[in-house]
């Protein structure tokens, strides 16, 4: 009894500390003076500036299309990767997984740099394409650390059957092996898809003119002082966050075995990978 | 082995086609035009303005200082048409060929900025072909009169231990550097290595009395009564004073820097006459009062200037000093490899 | 599974890996052993001897161990808490402890900038409480802040995985043969939780040694780590050299956790 008590008060000092500077963040963008150490009164000037803010606004349209488009073409090619791993020798394969684990722990200062570096000796623009590519090169990992593990637990012979039944290999794929993958395959998108959103390191490196992502342009804001559409910003994307996790955490395609959390992130991947025993 | 290689060697050259298919992008459509600025330096107005009367569409960003700017003109990874750097970065760019002329016929509103402006900006730009003037001002200190008990009329104040944790110093290496060589009575241009020491080693000694080093946050810290010292550009002045009535500029004794941000146009830009279109825009006295409404840093447009309804501020010693009150001098470009050896001397000052 | 021309289908990502992952990394590494001219040297890179860069260097890594640690002691007992302790609804508020990390990274270190400026909140309320100021503002406690608030996620959900997933027989089992709590933490939980440790050491070290975001917002570019350094070489001097020279420094940093991790994956297989 008193040890569930002693755990509850750190369980609250933990969250505490976790939460209250989100909390203050929220708070302060109902503050109608610009001061974070006084209470000017409560207002919603700055959700109305915030809405109105074009380039905020273009920031966030970039920001969403980067992700999508590059967890796109990065969940077509981690798949057909795993695809064709599925063919190799186990050499080939082993090759393969220590390349993906290369963006996955490598520094992003690091990343970012290797490739602005590559970027400025090919005389290329850097613009929304470079930022493209950057995503899509360190999106793919989290792809293939996702489908691959489901590869492994797949039934093999639900495929040959149907290939013994007369089915063509590519109506086979797609009849029988694709839709076991379904739910790793879409969690590989999600992750790459939050990544994406995240990223700031990697971009501040590959981006040109004209070009914001919702990072870099908080970073830019920050620099220039203090700017309480920014704590606005904060607020919606947490609550956004909130809801996508429940959406997501209750996701029907999830399989998974009770108790454990399976959550779209960097981390959990790597414990994922570390696990598959490359 | 060999066809190894072979194949590596195709893999790259794929990639690097690959890659080059992005530098298509930027340069789709003629009405548009990339102007590259200091933060906070135009009213946003002003690119909507410009944009309804030509159909010139503006994409706009934004750079801290003239240190973070060059690298991306040099690299030449992106294609801005029109940038606005300070005097020294002006030379330097057009020494290192990085510029090209602008066509100063399609800039008839030129007349309105003044001829002395013109004049001081042949120490940077001789014959006026590169550049056009743009706003123009001094460094100096920005105080809070009731944080402040002594007098403020020296670089020396900065090196007060009264003000420990008070103190808030410019992030760019040029201006941090001339306060010290002021300081001590050097030339901000100076090369010789051991003023360049002795000023390295005053900003050293400084660093524990400073409480941050930055950029543009210096104006809002002020305003909101987190220092009461900071090192700022002079066209801060009138807005923080509006913001904050408790603030007061002042140009230090031992003289200061006083600078032009001119619009220049970079060799691989590629929308060159919208550029000149929107050098000519800016030279209207309309617009540009407008942005000295907004940006409070001292046109040197004389018709705009005459537009300025407060006379307090139409003959604001801080907005418009007379010059030869103080001991100003610009700054030159040094050379590339005495600006690097005084960025690696600030880096000295920033992790000692 | 016999058409052997389906592993062609890996093709499209070994040409994107090698012109974007391998490639780019051979780059930084000619960088680093050539000098403006083009010419082989080594001075970039032994160019971190020079007091500066060791300097940052050093300082980041004491950063990074000390949040790194930090992290381990505040995830640790919170894991075991979660998995022990609270018998309904573990997994749910497990989620609640992970979910900040899901906010951009950028604005969680913006949020702990409002708090600890000298007028920021918790000076605003200390003043309203007629307390005495804190200021760790700009100071190497402020970044050390932002690296465990930033980081601790990245301990909790490795470490929560593994200490979930132990067996409770195990547990009850050691407890039947007479074992006490101490002795079932140190001989059991902890061995058995060990690669999940690893990887969250992993996970918060790189990122808190790399990084340049923490130490500049919160460090009013006072403090230098060696990602303050390597962005400023790159950003300001245009010194691309100069700055792979001192990213194949933080490289090397990175293969050896790499191979920290994968040791103790290895291990954990068998």
């Amino acid at each position: 009894m008193m040890k569930s008590a002693l755990g509850r008060v750190y369980l609250t000092l933990v969250l505490i500390f976790l939460y209250a500077p989100i909390a203050t963040l929220m708070i302060l963008s109902f503050n109608s003076s610009k001061s974070r150490a006084h209470w000017g009164g409560f207002t919603l000037d700055w959700y109305l500036e915030l809405f109105s803010n074009e380039e905020i606004m273009a920031a966030f349209r970039t920001t969403l299309f980067l992700a999508f488009l590059s967890a796109l073409i990065a969940t077509v090619l981690g798949t057909a990767a795993c695809t064709g791993m599925q063919f190799m020798k186990r050499k080939g394969r082993s090759l393969i997984m220590g390349i993906t684990n290369i963006p996955m722990l490598n520094a992003d200062i690091v990343t970012g740099v290797s490739l602005m570096l590559l970027f400025l000796a090919a005389r290329v623009s850097m613009g929304f394409t470079t930022v493209l590519i950057a995503h899509i090169t360190f999106n793919i990992p989290y792809v293939i650390l996702s489908v691959m593990p489901r590869y492994r637990e797949l039934n093999k012979s639900t495929y040959e059957a149907a290939l013994d039944l007369g089915a063509r290999p590519l109506y086979a794929f797609f009849s029988v092996v694709l839709p076991d993958l379904m739910g790793a395959i879409l969690s590989g998108f999600l992750m790459s898809f939050t990544m994406s959103l995240d990223d700031f390191i990697i971009t501040h490196f590959t981006q040109g003119p004209g070009f914001d992502t919702l990072s870099t342009k908080i970073y830019s804001e920050v620099k220039k002082g203090i700017n309480p559409q920014i704590y606005a910003l904060s607020t919606i994307m947490f609550l956004v966050v909130l809801l996508l996790l429940f959406f997501v955490n209750y996701k029907p395609w999830a399989k998974r075995p009770h108790g454990e959390i399976k959550v779209t992130t960097k981390t959990q991947v790597i414990v994922a990978s570390g696990k598959g025993g490359m | 082995m060999i066809k190894r290689i072979f194949s590596v060697l195709m893999l790259a050259v794929f990639a690097l086609t690959l890659a080059s298919c992005a530098s298509s992008e930027g340069s789709t459509g003629d009405d548009v035009l990339y102007v590259y600025n200091w933060g906070e330096y135009i009213d946003p107005e002003v690119l909507t303005m410009f944009t309804d009367e030509t159909g010139i569409e503006v994409v706009y960003d934004e750079f801290e200082t003239n240190e973070i700017m060059y690298p991306k003109i040099e690299a030449g990874a992106v294609n801005y048409d029109l940038v606005c750097p300070s005097d020294y970065m002006i030379s330097k760019m057009i020494e290192n060929d990085l510029l090209q002329e602008i066509n100063m016929d399609n800039i008839p509103n030129r007349e309105n900025i003044g001829e002395d402006y013109w004049k001081n900006a042949e120490s940077y730009d001789p014959g006026n072909i590169y550049s056009v003037p743009y706003v123009w001002g001094t460094v100096g200190i920005l105080y809070n009169k009731t944080m402040v008990s002594d007098p403020v009329d020296s670089w020396g104040i900065l090196w007060n231990e009264k003000y420990k944790d008070e103190i808030i110093m410019q992030d760019s290496v040029r201006d941090a550097f001339m306060v010290a060589e002021r300081y001590l009575g050097y030339s901000m241009n100076t090369t010789d290595e051991d003023e360049l020491q002795e000023a390295k080693e005053l900003l050293q000694e400084q660093k524990h009395l400073v409480q941050a080093y930055v950029v543009d946050q210096v104006r809002d810290k002020m305003i909101g009564n987190e220092a009461a010292l900071g090192v700022i550009y002079s066209g801060e002045a009138i807005y923080t004073q509006r913001e904050n009535p408790d603030l007061e500029y002042v140009i230090p004794k031992e003289g200061t820097n006083v600078w032009i941000d001119a619009w220049v146009i970079p060799r691989n830009a590629k929308h060159k006459e919208n550029a000149e279109k929107f050098i000519n825009f800016l030279c209207r006295p309309d617009i540009a009062y407008l942005n000295f409404d907004y940006i409070t840093y001292s046109t040197p447009n004389i018709p705009a200037r005459d537009l300025i309804e407060d006379e307090d501020i139409r003959n604001s010693p801080i907005a418009f000093p007379v010059l030869s009150d103080y001991d100003l001098e610009a700054y030159t470009y040094l050379g590339e490899k005495a600006d690097r050896h005084l960025s690696a001397l600030w880096r000295e000052v920033k992790s000692y | 599974m016999n058409s052997s021309k389906n592993r062609y289908l890996a093709s499209p990502y070994l040409i994107w890996s090698a012109g974007f992952i391998i490639i780019p990394l051979i780059m930084v590494l000619y960088y680093a052993f050539t000098d403006y001219d083009g010419r082989l040297t080594f001075s970039n890179v032994s160019a971190i001897i020079y007091y500066v860069n060791i300097k940052a260097l050093v300082l980041s890594v004491i950063f990074s161990v000390v949040a790194t640690l930090f992290c381990l002691l505040i995830a640790y007992p919170l894991c075991l808490i979660l998995t022990t302790v609270i018998k309904n609804g573990s997994s749910f508020l497990s989620l609640i402890f992970i979910l900040p990390m899901w906010m951009n990274s950028l604005l969680r270190t913006y949020a702990w900038q409002n708090i600890l400026e000298r007028k920021g909140v918790i000076n605003g309320i200390l003043a309203f409480l007629n307390l005495p100021p804190f200021y760790i503002i700009n100071k190497p406690p402020a970044i050390l802040l932002g690296m465990i608030y930033d980081f601790l996620p990245f301990m909790v959900l490795p470490v929560y995985n593994s200490v979930s997933r132990i067996d409770k027989d195990i547990l009850n089992a050691a407890r039947d043969l007479g074992a006490d709590s101490f002795d079932t933490f140190v001989r059991i939980i902890w061995p058995l939780s060990l690669p999940g440790v690893i990887s969250g050491i992993t996970m918060v070290f790189v990122p808190s040694l790399t990084t340049f975001v923490i130490s500049d917002i919160l460090g009013g570019g006072k403090i230098l780590l060696i990602g303050n350094v390597i962005e400023q070489l790159f950003t300001q001097d245009s010194d691309w050299n100069a700055g792979a020279g001192l990213s194949a420094i933080l490289m090397i940093f990175i293969v050896i956790s790499m191979f920290v991790t994968a040791k103790y994956d290895r291990e954990d297989i068998k």
